[in-house]
């Protein structure tokens, strides 16, 4: 065994260590930790993901003296190593970004509790991304849901509490559900391990047993796995807790955490269940039905808000909604455009996030979209960041929300029943999109009336007074370029990853 | 008068002295008490205007259901689908659970190769008399790291919401309002008495229960949750200022810490030689000692310390925001 292969493991473990570690040290050394760490598994990550491309198969990783279904194993595939890397840019990024705001907005005092939570959620996200067995999974998920309710109510004022609080008890429900469907799939195939059972699976629904309880597990596990990633109708705590919460945990949650939920039922399709058989039951098509609501309904709600950054975190209501169409339309091509747009619309969603708070801070802290007006020209940088966004988001080409459009309408061609209604919520949304974040761009480079400028007394935000938003915002609109302009590699990298996936 | 005895001769009856015992005016170690009424809360006029401006506000602005259509709706159609949901998700789990292998059947799914060797070979691989205990911390110990940083994080998460900072000042209204020092010490006599007699128990109960986790009913959870339990009751009988000599905000940050790390590196180390087929180091030692089973003993130890510290932790937040 190469040493390399160990780096997964000594990941999760350095960012687990890196929790406790954190309480016991202030806030600078702290936040310190939290940047090395996330880079140094960043790093790690990349090596790992270098090593299975040169390999080309998945190894098992075994946590223990016990092999597979006795102890816990890990199981690292490209596509496991990819999403990993993406997810360690865009929170290293998230973090640096919103740097200044964490200072200004957290009671001090409590600031490196915010970097356990980090830490901490960094591992939950790397063990769901590299675990192979089911209740590891629903441990880490665990972890997830307190930390992720922890960022937005660290900074306390009424409404990130009452978004915390909406986020728990739907959150709970979810974890509930999945929890309940795990029990069933255990109580049917009698293994924990993600390939026993899909051996199991395979062997029951050949032979027509246990039909019921298989599909009322399957059925448990996708909802609460829906409500946890928000998807249309289970939305109500999306709101709240990415409008009000400071902006790197807007960022990360909004980018990460319900993503890492996708990708747990992406592995639960693929891995634990097998995608064919997920396909004859038709749980994707509720999928896909309540995806295209999302879509459209996200995006209508999105309009009528008045709030910037509650308008962002509708837009991610829309997104969540395209991914579970594209997981709805159950073929691979649909699967592998829901990847990519997992990650496509992380880097997105942060970056306007952070473009968000740099034109915010030049506007007297007001999140009013008509205070917005002229923003654009006081601070230069977020303006052009919230530009390139908006057009990502929308789907302009060289943007990495094109891409993602474009994979889901090729993928949508293969499936011929689905075709006609993914294609007009597509392009239905894609116009409604256009309205709300058009608006915006046009609202902050419209130039405020001069009164109105010398009442407001604005101050405009310099590049040398936030370095690290700056070079948070640079490095997203980069992000968001390479994904728009490369894409190839990053969707060859997908597919092989799916295929060593399952 | 009516009475049959006289008052002084009534005094001297086991009745009377039943009803004294009753109603706590009597104690054998202080004599008779003059039981005194608690004084009522008493609000000042600013926290009342605040609070009644608080309702106000949430009936007329939040809850404004005249002006807010969408909210009336919502609230019709909420206790429906409330209720439509809960009946659908009933009748959902009770089809799956209909369909599931009847209990404790031996050809069900679940007796397969797995819990086999678990009960056959857990002792020898192990060293863990409990199997249970081996399962959890030597085959599956993986999710119990993970599980002890659930309990981590939780404090955590209850350290944001509740912890009182010194920076707002000690004498902050919201920091005046939580303390609830200023009732202390309460010098509780039967509360300290028997705290006196039953803390020391407790806690070396809870000991027991962790450092026999391996060897028989037991572990850190529950140990732990012992333990913690002994010291809410300790600091209910003694006070903050008693705890305060032993248990303060860095020797919880320091024991967590110390706990956490400890299992971390434990645990990568087994995980790490496990993984590379090194042979690890650490014996299993004979099965049925109390130092034996690996790790499994310090494992234990390290869990036990976390949940204590939970426990307590827990409590005295919900109690003060503040050690």
């Amino acid at each position: 065994m190469e040493f390399v292969q160990n780096f997964p493991f000594i990941c999760i473990i350095l960012s687990l260590f890196s929790g406790p570690l954190s309480s016991i040290l202030d806030r600078k050394k702290a936040k310190w930790v939290n940047i090395t760490v996330i880079t140094a598994i960043g790093a790690m990550n990349v090596a790992v993901l270098q090593f299975v491309i040169r390999t080309g198969e998945a190894y098992v990783y075994r946590m223990g003296h016990f092999s597979a279904p006795w102890g816990n194993e890990i199981r690292v595939g490209v596509l496991e190593a990819v999403m990993a890397v993406f997810f360690c840019v865009i929170m290293l990024l998230s973090m640096i970004g919103g740097s200044l705001e964490r200072e200004r907005e957290l009671e001090p005092s409590k600031e490196n509790l915010y970097y356990i939570m980090v830490n901490l959620l960094l591992s939950s996200l790397l063990a769901l991304i590299y675990t192979n067995d089911l209740f590891t999974a629903y441990v880490f998920v665990e972890i997830n849901t307190i930390s992720a309710c922890g960022l937005i109510m660290i900074k306390q004022n009424g409404r990130t509490i009452v978004g915390a609080t909406r986020y728990m008890i739907m959150s709970l429900l979810g974890s509930g559900m999945l929890l309940l469907g795990i029990c069933f799939l255990y109580g049917i195939t009698g293994h924990l391990l993600m390939s026993n059972i899909q051996e199991i699976v395979r062997k029951i629904y050949s032979v027509g047993q246990y039909r019921m309880p298989l599909l009322v597990a399957l059925g448990l596990m996708s909802v609460g796995l829906a409500i946890k990633s928000a998807l249309y109708p289970f939305h109500g705590w999306l709101p709240d807790a990415y409008g009000y919460s400071t902006v790197s945990s807007a960022a990360i949650l909004s980018s990460l955490v319900s993503k890492g939920y996708i990708f747990l039922l992406i592995k639960i399709f693929s891995r634990v269940i097998g995608f064919d058989i997920v396909r004859d039951s038709r749980v994707v098509n509720v999928l896909f039905v309540f995806g295209i609501v999302g879509m459209i309904m996200g995006s209508v709600d999105a309009i009528r808000e008045s709030n910037v950054r509650r308008m962002i975190a509708y837009s991610s209501v829309a997104q969540i909604g395209y991914i579970y169409m594209g997981l709805g339309l159950g073929t691979t091509a649909g699967v592998i455009a829901s990847l990519f747009h997992i990650i496509s619309h992380a880097a997105t969603k942060s970056l306007l996030f952070v473009a968000a708070s740099g034109l915010t801070d030049a506007s007297n802290d007001s999140t009013d979209f008509f205070d917005l007006t002229g923003a654009g020209y006081r601070n230069k940088l977020a303006g052009v960041a919230f530009t390139v966004g908006s057009l990502s988001m929308v789907g302009i080409p060289a943007c990495a929300g094109f891409i993602s459009k474009l994979l889901f309408a090729q993928a949508s061609v293969e499936a011929v029943h689905k075709l006609l209604p993914a294609l007009i919520a597509l392009a239905v949304s894609t116009v409604l999109n256009a309205v709300y974040f058009m608006k915006t761009v046009i609202r902050i480079y419209t130039p405020e009336k001069k009164e109105v400028l010398a009442a407001k007394q604005f101050t405009p935000a310099h590049m040398s007074d936030q370095k690290a938003k700056s070079v948070a915002m640079i490095c997203f609109i980069a992000l968001n370029l390479l994904l728009g302009l490369k894409s190839e590699p990053i969707v060859e990298l997908l597919q092989s990853g799916l295929q060593m996936f399952a | 008068m009516s009475r049959k005895k006289s008052e002084q001769e009534y005094e001297q009856t086991l009745s009377f002295r039943l009803r004294q015992w009753l109603d706590g005016t009597k104690d054998p170690f202080l004599d008779t008490v003059e039981m005194k009424p608690q004084r009522p809360y008493q609000e000042t006029h600013e926290s009342a205007l605040q609070r009644k401006a608080e309702k106000e506000r949430v009936i007329e602005t939040v809850f404004d259901e005249e002006h807010n259509a969408e909210l009336r709706i919502f609230k019709k159609i909420y206790r429906v689908f409330s209720v439509i949901f809960c009946i659908s998700l009933v009748l959902v789990l009770l089809t799956g659970v209909s369909g599931l292998p009847p209990f404790g059947q031996a050809s069900n799914p679940v007796n397969n190769e797995v819990p086999e060797r678990y009960i056959e070979s857990g002792l020898q691989e192990t060293g863990a008399v409990n199997i249970v205990t081996g399962m959890i911390l030597d085959y599956r110990a993986f999710d119990t790291l993970g599980e002890s940083h659930v309990l981590f994080i939780a404090t955590c998460t209850v350290l944001i919401l509740l912890r009182i900072d010194k920076k707002k000042g000690r004498n902050s209204m919201e920091s005046l309002q939580a303390d609830d020092r200023s009732h202390e010490p309460k010098n509780d006599v039967i509360l300290q008495t028997s705290a006196r007699f039953l803390v020391p128990l407790i806690v070396i109960f809870g000991i027991y229960v962790i450092l026999c986790g391996h060897l028989g009913p037991g572990g850190g959870f529950s140990g732990g949750a012992v333990i913690g339990a002994g010291l809410i009751l300790y600091l209910n009988a003694f006070g903050f200022a008693r705890t305060e000599r032993f248990f303060t905000a860095k020797t919880y940050k320091w024991m967590s810490f110390g706990a956490l790390a400890c299992y971390a590196l434990a645990k990568s180390y087994s995980f790490y030689t496990g993984a590379n087929e090194i042979h690890s180091v650490i014996p299993l030692g004979t099965p049925g000692a109390i130092l034996s089973s690996g790790l499994i003993l310090l494992l234990n130890i390290c869990v036990g310390i976390v949940v204590a510290g939970t426990m307590y932790t827990f409590y005295v937040m919900f109690r003060k925001g503040g050690y």
